[in-house]
């Protein structure tokens, strides 16, 4: 039986038909994480198959979750010597929503040390290697589980966004990366670094795994106060809806952004053209403003997160936390000082809910924004120390979305001349996931994203 | 020269646990008093990674309630913030508290025609309990996360009296709405005042000295009274106090420096992210009110204006919810059994208010009971002398051997014969008079 590439819905029917036992998938995935694991560190703590008597959506799917989810009995460390043996007693509300629906957790993949990066190199762990290019980046901060996936290491994982960390490594590592709408999906159980952004959020092979899984993990949590009560919609149908949106371009989203990826979203753009969408040329607050408020709003939430980890507790002290968390938090912690709250916080979330507002007024106009995910494919490892804001130069075009707590997918539109995959995002407004699934999903059914997530699999064919 | 006067200025920080079933901020159990230390504990009120805060809605209606009950301004629109310091009873690192926009602001509390003004009511969560064994320091998690209230009053206290007055109104009112026990000794009523010199009408002190770890009425009236001489010492010898936090030693009745203000903290305060605003309509906030029960300021003008109580009496009674409930029940029932009775009692409230503080009937027993008491003593029955005397004359008669050993002087006798004669009354009979009158006519023979 070929499992080599099947998404998470083709796994299923094989499962469904009995034609595969869950078994068989979960140790078809350890062999290949025997095999490919060591040249790549996507994952750092692998777990044992477990058989379940359940009913659901993913029975016999082996999932990876990113280091920052606890989960029960297996170790979490969110990539940090602190929490070096850190081992959880409970399971994150998406980690126990997955496991309902039958899947098993087949590892935990690498990530930036609390997820302050963009290039998976501030692990404590040794960074992830970008699949497409052992010499470059898969991105970050859930580079673990975008090069997992893009590895076929396992079908579908599960990773989280504070600001372009789902999307980005998704565009560098060649697959699909879902960021939700703040409060979509539960927080609870995920170690927490900027409250008011983290999302957790699927990256894929399809659009529709993604769009399965969101419908598992979304919805109202009694342990979440800010998630939200709004409806979850069946995203798995309504993706296949198609229809014709408005789709809203601006150039404050090409400033800087590499020839390569400007051409190839040129193309995108064409093909949305051809598949009848309406294409409206749009005005929005400089993406470069979401940088300065994203860095004060995150560094002041991060300075207060890891105040628990006091020594006291989880085995190892302060002294095991990296230089980029230790920079975090010292900036954070003058910004939230007597005397400066008012200068920076305080004026960061005005500026805050101007964003916002820019987008509410713009999402009236247009259904979705399209834009570069990143301004420049994968780089080499060990650049991201020439950048003192390297995360924010990278997640420049993410930010806006993150801060205005906006949904948001970047799917493959091609190859620069690299050979590196280039990633597109489509935004759209709040809780309006669907029109993003929708619209991605015409453009694989019409493109196929170019064969970039086959050819990316097909290096790891064994 | 003239002598300066030396005015006390003092402000109190009171902290009460409220008895909700769960925590603050998870489904713990609340009433962690007694229990083995770290079984009430889940990964919300252990600060763990990833876990986070649900506000309890009960806890937040009772702070509403206490505001409501200190005449205070309720914030329509209130939030939490993170409060920032490095212990090891606070496993966040954080306390969820309340910065700039608690939930009941600008009250007052009328002490004896004095106004005591409320600067703010707001909700927070206890801390973990630290337990000191010699060179060990435990840690017992179960209060971590448990509701916390803080009331904070202006600095409009000039005495020890006054305070400690305060302090017990405000114990009773919290124990009215039954939203906590308020009980010091459990630690479930904590206080902080905060005390200061004036020496000059016009003049605000330049410092202030907060004593901490008080745990009774009597010692917060020590231990301000032991500061208001410390300090006015140093300022007679022309110097200022320390502005500082001492704690109180209560075996020597003394305060001792704890910290100085240099060593203040900056907290760091910033919006809780985890939690999002609490935004409270008119229509929320009136369905609370209406759960506010009648308070002993309000009973007590009742029990004066209406029921005829000496204001000290009706004090007294109030100072106890279930006894003001109890003495409430007990005379609107006393009405009811005694409408057929001919000889009225006068000043019924003042005279059922009598039996209870003087304690000539229980307040343990069925209301029922405690009536049938008090309308014995309060409304003597009518005696018919000459039934009694002929019942009297039946019994003597009935019972030579009882009659005989009365005469011999056994005491006992006599009591069987009273006894028999209020049988044949069928009780309708004063004890006392059928006694005398037995003793009247053997006496005779």
């Amino acid at each position: 039986m070929e499992i080599f590439g099947k998404s998470v819905i083709e796994l299923r029917q094989l499962v469904k038909k009995k034609k595969i036992s869950p078994r068989e998938i979960y140790e078809y995935f350890q062999k290949r994480i025997e095999k490919y694991n060591p040249k790549l560190n996507a994952y750092i703590t692998k777990a044992d198959f477990e058989d379940k008597n359940v009913e659901g959506l993913l029975v016999g799917i082996p999932l990876s979750f990113k280091d920052n989810f606890c989960t029960k009995g297996i170790r979490t460390t969110a990539s940090s010597k602190v929490l070096y043996d850190f081992v959880p007693p409970y399971d994150a509300t998406v980690v126990s929503k997955i496991k309902q629906e039958g899947a098993a957790i087949i590892g935990k993949t690498n990530m930036d040390a609390w997820a302050h990066g963009s290039s998976t190199e501030t692990s404590d762990f040794g960074p992830t290697k970008n699949p497409w290019n052992l010499e470059r980046s898969p991105g970050g901060s859930s580079g673990g589980a975008t090069a997992s996936v893009s590895a076929y290491l396992s079908p579908a994982s599960i990773g989280s966004e504070t600001a372009g960390s789902i999307r980005q490594p998704a565009s560098w590592s060649g697959v699909i990366g879902l960021k939700p709408t703040y409060g979509r999906v539960s927080r609870y159980g995920v170690i927490a670094m900027g409250s008011s952004l983290d999302c957790p959020g699927p990256i894929t092979l399809t659009v529709e795994d993604a769009a399965l899984i969101l419908k598992i993990i979304a919805g109202h949590d009694p342990y979440d106060a800010t998630s939200s009560r709004y409806p979850v919609p069946d995203y798995q149908t309504s993706l296949k809806k198609g229809g014709s949106f408005t789709i809203g371009i601006t150039d404050e989203y090409f400033e800087g952004v590499d020839e390569d990826v400007k051409v190839k979203i040129e193309e995108a753009i064409k093909i949305f053209k051809r598949l009848g969408h309406k294409i409206k040329k749009i005005k929005l607050i400089p993406p470069k403003y979401a940088i300065s408020v994203y860095t004060i709003i995150q560094r002041a939430e991060v300075s207060s997160n890891l105040a628990r980890y006091d020594g006291i507790r989880y085995g190892n002290n302060r002294s095991y936390l990296g230089s980029e968390a230790k920079r975090r938090i010292m900036l954070g912690t003058y910004t939230l000082s007597y005397g400066y709250y008012d200068a920076y916080y305080k004026k960061a979330q005005k500026v805050r809910t101007l964003i916002k507002e820019d987008f509410s007024r713009a999402f009236k106009d247009v259904d979705v924004i399209i834009s570069p995910t990143t301004p420049m494919t994968a780089l080499k490892l060990g650049e991201f120390e020439k950048y003192p804001f390297f995360g924010e130069a990278m997640d420049v075009l993410n930010e806006p979305a993150a801060v205005a707590g906006l949904p948001a997918i970047s799917i493959p539109v091609g190859l620069d001349s690299k050979k590196l995959p280039v990633g597109m995002q489509i935004m759209a407004r709040s809780f309006n996931e669907e029109a993003i699934l929708n619209l991605a999903y015409q453009f694989e059914k019409e493109t196929n994203f170019f064969d970039v997530i086959k050819k990316g699999l097909n290096n790891y064919r064994d | 020269m003239m002598e300066k006067t030396y005015l006390p200025i003092i402000g109190l920080e009171i902290h009460v646990e409220l008895k909700t079933k769960s925590k603050m901020f998870c489904q713990d159990s609340a009433d962690y008093f007694g229990k083995p230390p770290n079984t009430l504990t889940c990964p919300v009120c252990l600060g763990m990674p990833g876990a986070l805060p649900t506000p309890n809605k009960k806890a937040i209606e009772w702070t509403i309630l206490i505001g409501q009950a200190l005449k205070c301004q309720i914030n329509r629109l209130s939030k939490f913030d993170r409060k920032h310091y490095f212990y090891p009873d606070l496993p966040k690192g954080y306390q969820i508290s309340q910065y700039d926009q608690p939930i009941a602001i600008k009250g007052y509390f009328n002490l004896n025609g004095k106004k005591i003004r409320i600067k703010r009511v707001h909700l927070e969560e206890d801390t973990a309990k630290l337990i000191h064994d010699g060179k060990n320091t435990l840690i017992d998690f179960n209060r971590a996360g448990v509701p916390l209230v803080e009331i904070v009053t202006e600095p409009d206290f000039n005495s020890s009296d006054d305070v400690k007055k305060f302090l017990e109104e405000l114990q009773v009112i919290i124990r009215y709405l039954d939203v906590s026990d308020a009980d010091m000794e459990k630690g479930s009523m904590r206080l902080e005042p905060n005390i200061s010199i004036k020496t000059k009408a016009e003049e605000l002190p330049k410092y202030k000295v907060e004593v901490k770890n008080i745990n009774s009425f009597r010692f917060v009236k020590q231990a301000i009274d032991f500061e208001i001489k410390r300090q006015t010492e140093i300022l007679k010898e022309n110097k200022i106090p320390n502005q500082e936090t001492r704690g109180f030693d209560e075996k020597k009745g003394k305060t001792y420096p704890q910290r100085k203000k240099e060593e203040a903290h900056d907290y760091r305060y910033f919006p809780e992210p985890d939690i999002p605003p609490l935004v409270f309509f008119d229509e929320y906030l009136k369905k609370i009110e209406k759960m506010m029960p009648e308070l002993p300021e309000d009973k007590i003008k009742k029990y004066v204006e209406e029921l005829g109580l000496k204001y000290q009496d009706a004090y007294i009674i109030t100072r106890n919810k279930n006894l003001s409930a109890y003495f409430e029940e007990v005379y609107a029932k006393y009405f009811e059994k005694t409408k057929k009775l001919e000889e009225k009692v006068k000043n019924v409230g003042q005279s059922l208010a009598n039996l209870i503080i003087n304690r000539k009937v229980e307040t343990n027993l069925p209301v029922e009971d405690f009536i049938s008491k008090a309308i014995e003593i309060l409304s003597p029955k009518k005696t018919d002398i000459k039934a009694v005397d002929r019942a009297v004359e039946k019994v003597i008669l009935a019972n030579s051997k009882a009659v005989a050993d009365y005469k011999s002087g056994k005491i006992n006798a006599l009591m069987f014969l009273i006894g028999q004669v209020m049988r044949e009354m069928k009780g309708k009979a004063e004890a006392k008079i059928v006694g005398e009158r037995i003793s009247l006519v053997l006496g005779r023979r």
